[in-house]
This record gives structure tokens, C-alpha cells and sequence, in this order.
């Protein structure tokens, strides 16, 4: 008898080239596998937002869109849990450096606000020791922590 | 070629603009967003601007670096910004990063225009 798509795990692992606009080759995907696992449009929006930064992230500040480099991305979806795990071949950075961009004089900085992003739309994320690997997870049904 | 990201009509004296895209995502679309955004101040000397985001369900946080620096040019050339139509989830962004104490935000277009 056929698994039935809708409550198996899905799982991806994809390697991403480093240039813009190639987190595409990862979301679509993802957001279609969010939709047939029944997962609600805000939980979807979420997921699609912390994906995109982190994707872009790893792209553009940490491999810094180096032709020669890729990113590797792992994903899981299941009714009720969503696990992406991102790595670059950059450097590594320190995310507890980020400035917080709520503070007053930073509130109108250009950018900065990706990490923040993440961390207030998933359930967790956690940086590798080396800052150049983020998982990111999201358990159905948790809010974002806006004040 | 560059392609047109918003349409923009008269509303009194008011510039409203919409976007065409869905979803402002893309590093190249929001680059040429930012274009036509700039040109309505520095080229077309407008000065009370709605930006509709009605139709709009998703924007990066380099589409919010761009309505900051949008924000920043009208307020510096003495203009008056509004936005209007924004989706529950994106509002929540703007709400968890405290943009919306930085933006002029309404709940849709006839609050919106009623306010400048």
C-alpha cells in the first residue's frame, strides 16, 4: 500500500549554488510539501520567511556569493514539525554579534533584521559553534514572539 | 531590461502605488522596486505617497531595508509616507521588529487617505 504524502516525512537534501535568487531551488518545494501536509498559511508564512533569510544569508554573507561555493540545505516536513538545516562554506560568524535592530538607534538601519527574523518566527534555531551551519525548527501551531 | 514593479494612480493629491508582485522576495525585483520608488520623489517631485500593499503576501527583510530607505528619502524631502493593505503575517513582521513605530501604517486605503 502507497505511503500516504500527507502525514510520511519528507525529506530534501539539496546543494545550493551561491548566487541570488537561488533559495527558489529550496522554498518552492518546501512550501508545496507544507501545503500537502496541511500545515495552516501562518505557520506556511513563517516557515517561508525564516527559510528565505537563512538561505540568503548563507548565500550572500557567508558565502558571499562565491561562484566556487555552495549551500547545503536539509529539509523535513511532517504534519507536525518542520527541520531545515542550512550550512555555508564561509567563515562562520558569531550571531550573538547581530546588533539588536529593536533598539531605537538602530531601528531604522537597512538591514540586520534576518536573524531576528528567525529566531522570533521558528520555534528554535541554533548556530553550529563555527556560525556556519543554523537549524532552523518549527512546531505547528507556535506564534511568533511579537510584544 | 528592467520590468515595472508598481502601478501608481492620483487619488486628490495623492500618489497611491500598488505593487505588481505577490511576493517581494527577490534581490533584483527589490532593487528595481527601490528604483521606482526613488524616482517618484527625486524624479516626479512627489510629495504625499500611499504605498497599497494590498495583494502583497510576502516580503523579505531586504524588502524592509528598502521601504526604510523609501521612508527616509520622502521624510528628508519634506513628503509624507503612508502604507495601507498590509497582510496579517506581514504586519506581524513589521510589529516584531518595530517598524511599525517607524512606519505609517493603516488598515486600508480610505483610512489611509483620510489621514494625510
Amino acid at each position: 500500500m502507497a505511503e500516504d504524502p500527507s502525514t510520511a516525512t519528507w525529506r530534501r537534501s539539496v546543494k545550493l549554488p551561491s548566487e541570488r535568487g537561488s533559495s527558489r531551488l529550496v522554498t518552492d518545494e518546501l512550501l508545496e510539501q507544507l501545503g500537502q501536509h496541511g500545515w495552516p498559511p501562518d505557520d506556511i508564512f513563517a516557515i517561508h520567511l525564516a527559510a528565505e533569510e537563512a538561505l540568503v544569508n548563507a548565500v550572500v554573507h557567508g558565502n558571499r556569493l562565491d561562484p566556487k561555493k555552495t549551500v547545503h540545505v536539509e529539509c523535513e516536513v511532517s504534519p507536525e514539525h518542520v527541520r531545515l538545516e542550512v550550512t555555508d562554506e564561509g567563515p562562520g560568524f558569531d550571531p550573538t554579534s547581530v546588533p539588536d535592530c529593536t533598539l531605537e538607534e538602530r531601528l531604522e538601519a537597512p538591514s540586520g533584521r534576518g536573524v531576528m527574523l528567525m529566531r522570533s518566527f521558528m520555534t528554535r534555531i541554533a548556530y553550529n559553534a563555527k556560525g556556519n551551519s543554523v537549524v532552523l525548527e518549527k512546531r505547528r501551531g507556535d506564534k511568533p514572539a511579537a510584544e | 531590461m528592467a520590468t515595472q514593479r508598481i502601478d501608481v494612480t492620483k487619488t486628490g493629491d495623492v500618489s497611491v502605488v500598488k505593487f505588481r508582485d505577490r511576493k517581494i522576495l527577490d534581490e533584483a525585483a527589490i532593487q528595481e522596486l527601490g528604483s521606482e520608488l526613488f524616482a517618484l520623489v527625486e524624479i516626479d517631485n512627489r510629495k504625499t505617497i500611499l504605498l497599497d500593499f494590498d495583494g502583497v503576501e510576502f516580503l523579505s527583510s531586504a524588502a524592509l531595508g528598502k521601504l526604510i530607505t523609501f521612508d527616509r528619502k520622502v521624510k528628508t524631502s519634506k513628503g509624507r509616507l503612508k502604507m495601507c493593505g498590509i497582510a496579517p503575517g506581514i504586519l506581524e513582521v513589521f510589529q516584531v521588529t518595530k517598524l511599525n513605530k517607524v512606519f505609517d501604517i493603516r488598515p486600508d486605503a480610505g483610512e489611509a487617505l483620510a489621514a494625510f
